[in-house]
């Protein structure tokens, strides 16, 4: 009795939390017709916010990416000084609210910020423009690969590593052929999750972007802008957008942890393995 | 070729693990490094290999200085206690591995990786599982891959780092004497490390027995098994019952037996020890040193007898006999008998 009414209830949580908004999203977005939804598409500010949204992604994800490695790599595998505390500043930005997150961007870059007469002296623009986008965005999005990396390769440990080098493999070498095939699903999970958030990020973008229409807007602020704007249509179409984004998130974050459970075991060694299929 | 290791030192923070240690491997020995846990041999043995950097002393092959060669250029052949087998990797690449990874000009052509890597599974008798993953094997079978795994860069010095110690005990027992006959086979300076005194008295051409950070002894295991250097060394190489005694009159009295010290030792207390096996036991007083003791614990189990006593003076003493004096005696629980050691060894200690 007790099962089918914990069910029932993790259930109706699900579907009023999660499947109803979706399922309005959706509908929303096509409730005057599959035209008025791909006008929508059309708009040239819709255009452009997702073009922005495409550039802050390919500038956050692979310098997190990059970033991640490193550090995860560096706190795995060697003893230094102030290992606990670089452990614990990778979360800060899981810990810090995005809108704070913006705000500091904005007291660094800003035109009454810390770099801001220097900045504009030499006309750049960082704060209200595209770079301070990507910088917050990148900043926000920090945590994840490393996230997922570090204790993966904790748990691995050194051994393979040194096997390699005490068998004459340079450093590149033993990165590539044992380090990063030991890690690439964990890496790519991380990836996943780091891309979808950088893609949805509003609260720390909103804070310096300025909401310059066709420049400095990206998917999620226009939604906010097309929604105040009453355009409900136009306002659930980009939404859709972010929603089937978060669909195949979704499904590719499921198939990578099928695969990566599979070569997990296959790499720690469930015999059961060895007797289907070979 | 031959290694030579001069006055190593090595600390981690506050914690010496090798102090001021050297030692020397004969070429085409194989070499046992003994001692208990926290001594300092895997630590000794990741320094030859070049995994670890000592902080004074060096390291020399065939004579040549090889302390700041990189761990790539000694050509050592390494294997791991846990194996350290690239998990991604068949057994067959694992193998191939260390020929892949050659700079170009010396890689050998695919053909050629194949054979070696055929014939070098071939040794190990591992041939059929070249396309299984490391995973698929069993501790024993990972073992060989990961020796043959060393092998295939010929490299100049194999050094084993407890190399059956996640092993159970039978198929420790034939792997250590597989491992001893492929010595044999291809002789190849060797060193091992172990916390198993009979794995080293087994397998060894020489042992070398650590404490602390030092060598206590080194030799062939008849030497060490034989003439144990000190109280620890006698202890470490199998099991011994401690008498602790006095001296007086230039001789060491434990109850009231006495015992001649050894010429040239100095000290104020004497340590007596006597193995097991070397205890002599029957129902009433004989020879000239025997003391009385009642029987608190029998095991029959297994080739000699186990029989646990206990001293007047209260101190517990495990003597080993064989089927037939066990029979002989009849013993039983509680029954009293008197014991007398055969064989001695007394080290004398200051203060």
């Amino acid at each position: 009795m007790i099962r089918y009414a914990l069910i029932a209830v993790a259930l109706s949580f699900l579907v009023f939390f999660l499947i109803l908004p979706l399922v309005t999203v959706f509908s929303q977005a096509l409730s005057k017709g599959l035209r008025a939804y791909l006008v929508v598409f059309a708009d040239s500010d819709t255009i452009s916010a997702i073009r922005l949204t495409l550039i802050t992604v390919a500038v956050a994800v692979p310098l997190n990416t990059l970033f991640g490695i490193i550090a995860a790599w560096a706190i795995a595998k060697f003893e230094f000084r102030g290992k606990m505390v670089l452990i614990t500043l990778i979360d800060l930005p899981f810990s810090v609210s995005p809108v704070i997150s913006g705000l500091v961007f904005i007291l660094i870059f800003g035109s009454q910020g810390l770099l801001g007469p220097w900045l504009s002296a030499h006309h750049l623009k960082i704060v209200y423009a595209v770079p301070g986008i990507a910088l917050v965005t990148t900043f926000v999005t920090l945590p994840f690969v490393a996230r997922e990396l570090i204790p993966l390769m904790q748990e691995q440990g050194t051994e393979e590593e040194e096997a390699a080098l005490v068998l004459g493999a340079t450093g590149l070498q033993t990165f590539f052929r044992v380090t990063l095939p030991n890690i690439k699903w964990g890496l790519l999970y991380g990836v996943i999750l780091c891309n979808a958030r950088a893609m949805g990020e509003f609260g720390a973008v909103s804070v310096v972007s300025g909401h310059i229409r066709g420049l400095t807007n990206t998917v999620p602020l226009h939604v906010e802008i097309l929604y105040n704007e009453y355009n409900f249509v136009g306002a659930f179409a980009v939404a859709s957008l972010l929603a089937f984004l978060a669909l195949v998130t979704l499904a590719l974050k499921s198939v990578v942890e099928w695969k990566s459970e599979r070569s997990g075991r296959r790499m720690t060694g469930v015999r059961e393995e060895a007797t289907d299929g070979h | 070729m031959g290694i030579e290791v001069r006055n190593i030192t090595k600390r981690f923070g506050e914690f010496t693990a090798l102090d001021n240690v050297s030692l020397r491997v004969p070429k085409g020995d194989l070499v046992a490094l003994l001692g208990p846990s926290g001594c300092g041999k895997t630590t000794l043995l990741r320094i030859i290999a070049g995994l670890e950097n000592a902080d004074e002393g060096r390291v020399l092959f065939d004579g040549e200085d090889a302390t700041h060669h990189r761990v790539q250029e000694r050509r050592v052949g390494f294997v791991f206690q846990h194996y350290a087998l690239f998990r991604h990797m068949t057994v067959f690449e694992n193998v191939a591995f260390g020929l892949r990874v050659k700079p170009k000009r010396f890689r050998p052509s695919e053909q050629e990786i194949k054979d070696r890597v055929q014939e070098l599974l071939g040794l190990v008798h591992l041939e059929w599982l070249a396309d299984q993953y490391p995973s698929q094997l069993s501790g024993g079978q990972r073992q060989r891959v990961a020796l043959s795994r060393a092998l295939a860069v010929e490299p100049k010095v194999l050094l084993l780092d407890e190399p059956f110690g996640a092993l159970d005990a039978q198929v420790r027992k034939s792997l250590r004497r597989w491992l001893r006959r492929l010595h044999d086979e291809i002789h190849v300076t060797s060193v091992f490390v172990t916390h198993d005194q009979e794995e080293a008295l087994e397998v060894a051409d020489r042992v070398v027995i650590m404490k602390d950070g030092t060598v206590v002894q080194s030799g062939t295991p008849v030497e060490v098994y034989e003439q144990p250097a000190t109280a620890f060394v006698y202890k470490f190489l199998g099991n011994v019952n401690h008498f602790p005694g006095t001296i007086s009159e230039g001789k060491a009295h434990v109850g009231n037996m006495a015992f001649d010290l050894p010429a040239e030792a100095q000290g104020q207390t004497a340590s007596i020890y006597v193995r097991p096996h070397e205890m002599i036991l029957d129902h009433s007083p004989f020879g000239d040193r025997c003391f009385r003791a009642s029987v608190r614990h029998i095991n029959p189990a297994g080739p000699y007898v186990k029989v646990e006593l206990i001293t007047d003076w209260g101190e517990s003493v495990d003597v080993e006999i064989s089927r037939e004096e066990y029979q002989r005696l009849n013993l039983t629980r509680d029954a009293e008998v008197y014991a007398s050691p055969r064989e001695t060894k007394i080290y004398l200690e200051q203060g």
